[in-house]
């Protein structure tokens, strides 16, 4: 596995790292500590049990007085490789016997540490409990530990009732047996469960920090460098780049509203970009337009001062006058030019559409008589004035022509515009641009697009699992996404999001009786659809109570080389140019922008080498 | 050294300098040019002048800072500016800045004729006042000021704004006054489109002169004055109320009027 310092991850690493190496630290403390107090319990038990068994097999012998057989008891269980010592102590503090032959006939100290416990106030304590009896200690430094016992051996009626008349009925203890035990062996346990506790928490932190870094960089690692490398992208000017990765998670949410704000980003940049263009253009038309007009202002007045001079002259005067008029047709083309440049701030006015188309022809009239294209109008005299930026809609139409002229060709052709008046339903054109869920989330999917626009996002659970479906976002016109064909009866339609239903319990379709489900559209009320994609039954209530509207229909038709199937779909987005290194591929975006700023549609139909008809719809009066 | 002269012309452009000569001289007009801001400055304080038609754009200098120029040394002579950048801000700035006309290149040798002609006889008007009050005597009204509350465009013509939002357009008595008798007026069509410092309303004195309007404000005609086109002589007669020409929807009204003369600024 390649190893990447990630900064993110090996710190979280380390941080669980040191989490689980204190935790599994204090744990293996504990236990240790717990471990060798069993163990040395048991050993003391066992001590104490030893201590029991040479008291008790002893006896009789005591009791007869033989020595020699006490003697050689002792040094047989003192000959145990654990134990080290077996001593009897009697009453006066002498060795009487012992494993040790040397030490029989020495007296020990009352004051020594072990026989303090009882010793401590003079005068001997007659019982006391394990713990005070045993003593763990090192009798040389360096040398194994050793546990020492001491079982006192007490006066019974058989004692002072034997023939050696050695004790008296008023003593209670006669004497104390010790015995020590080498806990060499306990401590070899003790230290290797040490280890072996060692040993696991190095391997569980170590295995620990393995897991997580795997998670670490499949979860967060790998994502963030994703998003790394698109804001890189993004830095060095490639807006277009878009994470694929489709994670549930916050980073995918992340991921998500990225490609969102790079989406939005791009169209700005194309906005911008197309303002830019437009101020270039305008700068050079301002500088053209200034040298030409000072040519031509000699060719008018000294023209006009002819025509002044000539007065009697009629001959002169008719082709002074045709002079004189196709300069001042020279002076409008000029000034209707500055006047595009001059693209202002957006602003709408009232305008004749007619006038506008007319205008957008004259600008570009010469060049379509050059390529012998025929300019077929047809324009309704009787249109009302609509709300438009003049600009804006001249631009459209501009660049429609240009483009309609450009499928044409050299081969020549006809381009015809037609304009009408035309009443509409909303039913079938209304675009929903906004949709929330009760808990006020944003449904509208950017990334998901039907026709050129941004659908809404659904999600279905029924008993067949859940289901994302795309919605179309054109009342009425049901061009849904096609994941799912027909819904089952226990389908819920619900926010993708927070999971909320949407779903009108009440209410069935008034069609097919199917279930309903509806979503809000902000200051626009509430959208209701069926559930049943083949009934494909809608109400919107707000916009259906405004009835039919009427629109400004305008009709750009060419009989160019048209526009294949496959790119119809793709040729309002942006970036996207037929025209390969000639285009900037900005047109049509820009166009259904605008059209959409003005609430209109925009509408395409073409067949290869038949012709491509573009369809624009204006709404007259204005909607929120 | 102080020779008199009609007109000064300042253009970078020899040929419009000689074409404006020929057809000044044919009038009768004594004519100087200059092809730069800065030599014609130098001639203004030898010599003088009636009128002063000057470009814009030019080095150095440009017509602009000749105007300023012009206003700081108190050179009496009008100016009318022109321009082949003919735009709104041009048109607009320049009647704003103190020049009495504004004509947009290419122009025809009438349009720059008649609007000498009325720059000479603004100028007379100007003598006339001038003269007036040095001796005290005000007994003669030469022209009527423009009411208080409202904006003109250089000195030809006014607009008031009204309480429903349109505005009012008119002609101001002292263009009215310059121009003398009046014959004919063409008005634009009602729902068409007038555009602040271009033409708005054209006007035929009797001496057979064509006379534009250029229009104060921008936006689109409501209402026009039938009344003044049937009979001419009510704008003379009372050129501020009963003597308006249009009402218009503007659009952007509350720019364009900062851009006019307040019509207060003229009383004393």
């Amino acid at each position: 596995m390649k190893m990447m310092v990630t900064k993110i991850g090996s710190k979280l690493i380390l941080v669980v790292g040191i989490t689980a190496l204190l935790t599994i630290g204090i744990f293996s403390y504990f236990n240790i500590r717990s471990h060798s107090a069993s163990l040395l319990a048991e050993v003391e038990q066992s001590a104490n049990q030893l201590s029991e068994t040479v008291i008790h097999s002893t006896r009789y012998d005591m009791l007869l007085n033989q020595r020699d057989r006490i003697n050689k008891i002792i040094n047989t269980i003192g000959e145990q490789p654990s134990i080290r010592t077996v001593r009897v102590i009697n009453k006066s503090g002498a060795i009487i016997y012992s494993s040790h032959q040397g030490d029989i006939g020495m007296l020990v100290d009352k004051n020594e540490e072990s026989c303090y416990a009882c010793h401590a106030a003079n005068k001997p304590l007659e019982r006391l409990p394990i713990k005070g009896r045993t003593r763990i200690f090192r009798p040389v430094p360096a040398s194994p530990r050793v546990l020492g016992i001491i079982s006192p051996i007490y006066n019974e009626e058989s004692c002072w009732q034997a023939d050696c008349h050695a004790h008296q009925k008023s003593q209670t203890v006669l004497g104390v047996l010790d015995i020590t035990i080498s806990l060499e062996e306990v401590d070899k346990q003790i230290q290797k469960s040490e280890m072996e506790i060692i040993i696991f928490a190095i391997t569980a932190v170590i295995a620990l920090s393995f897991i997580i870094s795997f998670f670490v960089r499949r979860w967060v690692v790998k994502p963030v460098n994703e998003l790394l490398k698109a804001t890189n992208q993004v830095g060095v000017g490639n807006l277009n780049y878009i994470i694929k990765d489709k994670r549930k998670d916050e980073l995918g949410m992340l991921a998500r509203s990225f490609n969102n704000m790079t989406q939005k980003l791009s169209e700005a940049r194309m906005q911008l970009f197309q303002s830019d263009k437009m101020a270039s253009l305008g700068r050079l038309a301002a500088g053209v337009a200034h040298e030409i007009n000072n040519p031509l202002t000699g060719v008018l007045t000294y023209s006009s001062f002819l025509l002044k001079r000539t007065e009697n002259n009629p001959e002169l005067q008719e082709d002074l006058k045709v002079i004189v008029r196709e300069t001042k047709r020279s002076r409008e083309i000029v000034k209707s030019l500055l006047d595009f440049a001059r693209q202002s701030v957006p602003k709408k006015n009232e305008a004749d559409i007619n006038e506008i188309i007319n205008r957008s022809i004259s600008v570009i009239e010469n060049q379509l008589t050059i390529n012998h294209v025929k300019l077929n109008k047809n324009l309704n005299a009787n249109l009302p004035t609509i709300t438009v930026d003049a600009n804006q809609m001249q631009q459209v139409f501009i660049n429609l022509i240009v483009n309609a002229a450009d499928a044409i060709g050299q081969s020549g052709g006809t381009i015809s515009i037609s304009t009408a008046l035309i009443t509409l339903s909303p039913y079938g054109i209304t675009h929903i641009k906004k949709a929330i869920c009760p808990k006020r989330h944003d449904l509208i999917d950017n990334e998901y697009k039907i026709d050129g626009m941004p659908s809404i996002k659904l999600k279905i659970i029924s008993s067949l699992g859940e289901n994302i479906v795309h919605f179309d976002p054109v009342y009425g016109r049901n061009h849904h996404s096609t994941v799912i064909n027909e819904l089952k009866d226990d389908a819920k339609v619900v926010c993708p999001q927070c999971s909320s239903s949407l779903m009108e319990e009440n209410e069935k379709c008034p069609q097919c009786g199917s279930p309903i489900f509806n979503f809000e559209i902000p200051s626009q009320g509430k959208f209701e659809a069926c559930t049943k994609r083949s009934c494909g039954w809608q109400r919107w209530d707000a916009v259906d109570n405004e009835g039919k509207r009427e629109y400004i229909e305008i009709k750009l038709s060419d009989t160019g080389c048209g526009i294949a199937k496959e790119d119809l779909t793709r040729i309002f987005e942006p970036f996207y140019s037929t025209k390969g290194q000639k285009g900037t591929g900005l047109g049509l975006s820009v166009i259904w922008g605008i059209i959409d700023n003005h609430n209109g549609t925009i509408k395409v139909e073409s067949e290869i080498n038949k012709g491509t008809t573009f369809t624009i719809h204006l709404p007259l009066k204005h909607v929120r | 050294m102080n020779k008199q002269f009609d007109i000064l012309v300042i253009d970078d452009e020899q040929v419009i300098i000689d074409a404006l000569n020929k057809i000044c001289s044919t009038e009768g007009f004594r004519v100087d040019s200059s092809i730069e801001a800065k030599e014609a400055l130098e001639k203004l304080s030898r010599n003088s002048y009636k009128i002063i038609v000057c470009d814009i754009m030019m080095p150095d200098v440009d017509g602009f800072e000749f105007l300023d120029e012009t206003i700081k040394r108190k050179i009496s002579s009008p100016v009318i500016m022109t321009t082949g950048y003919s735009t709104v801000e041009n048109s607009v700035r320049s009647l704003y800045n103190g020049a009495i006309d504004f004509i947009p290149k290419p122009f025809t040798a009438d349009e720059i004729l008649n609007s000498i002609i009325r720059g000479l006889r603004f100028s007379e008007i100007q003598k006339k006042i001038s003269s007036t009050s040095s001796e005290k005597n005000d007994s003669t009204i030469i022209y009527v000021p423009c009411p208080a509350k409202y904006f003109r465009l250089g000195y030809s013509s006014w607009a008031s704004e009204e309480n429903t939002g349109s505005i009012l357009i008119g002609i101001t008595d002292l263009f009215l006054k310059v121009v003398e008798s009046l014959e004919e007026l063409d008005l634009y069509k009602i729902d068409e489109e007038i555009i602040q410092g271009n033409q708005c309303a054209a006007l035929k004195s009797k001496d057979g002169l064509v006379h534009n309007i250029l229009s104060p404000v921008t936006g689109r005609i409501i209402e026009r004055n039938e009344e003044v086109l049937k009979e001419i002589n009510i704008i003379e007669k009372d050129p501020y109320f009963n003597g308006w020409l249009y009402r218009v929807i503007p659009s952007e009204s509350e720019y364009e009027l900062k851009q006019l003369i307040p019509c207060s600024s003229d009383r004393f």
